[in-house]
């Protein structure tokens, strides 16, 4: 890994990415780990598609250290997310903050990943066993009779 | 002028493609660009669904003005992690 924000295709390794904000000053290190769950509105995921715009991907993960910086004081911050193919638990995003004290670490820990998924153009695609769907694109469902045709829709 | 705009994810799925030139008059926006896109491709969202764009890898306004060379993005809700 290079630097403190990775995005990349291979399997991820949290140690690595922990070892990254580990200095003698921080007593507290948190890493969150996000897994590609099994299950997604009652029914069973076989697996799941990540896909990214890389440089702005990379742009909004640094703005977020900056605001954990700002907010909290947190320096020692680093991001890694998988794109492309992912299986079942599998994990496809770590995040490691290490801060002198615990309180810091762990709440920084926490807005980093509400941010990522406010503002970080990743997405991720549930694959079910009789169709796929792009999560929280609901709001995209055409209504039935809104004038374009059933057959050309993708869901 | 000639913009190229890019699409992703959903969008990409929808426009079966992952960019598209569009013509739009000097000095268009954000949402003249929108609008136009959405003509040329109606599937990608319904009507009342605003499309977010990102110029330059930052995300836009409405009443954003566009140039030449814009990296333009079309970008469909976020879901990472």
């Amino acid at each position: 890994m290079q630097g403190m924000i990775e995005i990349t295709r291979q399997p991820l390794n949290p140690e690595e990415v922990t070892d990254l904000v580990r200095q003698d000053y921080n007593g507290a290190v948190v890493t969150f780990l996000g897994t590609t769950r099994d299950f997604s509105e009652g029914k069973a995921v076989v697996h799941l598609e990540y896909e990214a715009y890389e440089s702005m991907a990379v742009k909004k993960l640094e703005e977020i250290c900056q605001e954990l910086r700002a907010e909290f004081g947190v320096a020692d911050v680093a991001i890694a997310h998988r794109i492309g193919p992912v299986d079942i638990g599998q994990i496809s995003l770590v995040v490691a903050v290490a801060s002198p004290h615990r309180k810091e670490a762990f709440l920084a820990c926490h807005e980093a990943v509400n941010r990522l998924k406010e503002i970080v153009p990743i997405w991720k695609k549930e694959v079910f066993a009789d169709g796929a769907h792009w999560v929280a694109c609901a709001d995209h469902e055409f209504a039935p009779g809104a004038g374009i045709p059933a057959a050309a829709s993708d869901d | 002028m000639q913009l190229t705009v890019r699409f992703f994810a959903l969008y990409r799925e929808r426009a079966g493609r992952s960019a598209a030139t569009v013509e739009t008059p000097a000095g268009a926006t954000v949402a003249d660009l929108v609008g136009l896109v959405r003509q040329q491709f109606p599937r990608l969202a319904p009507p009342e669904v605003q499309i977010v764009v990102a110029v330059n890898e930052e995300y836009a306004e409405p009443d954003t003005a566009l140039h030449p060379g814009d990296e333009i993005c079309l970008i469909p809700p976020v879901s990472g992690g």
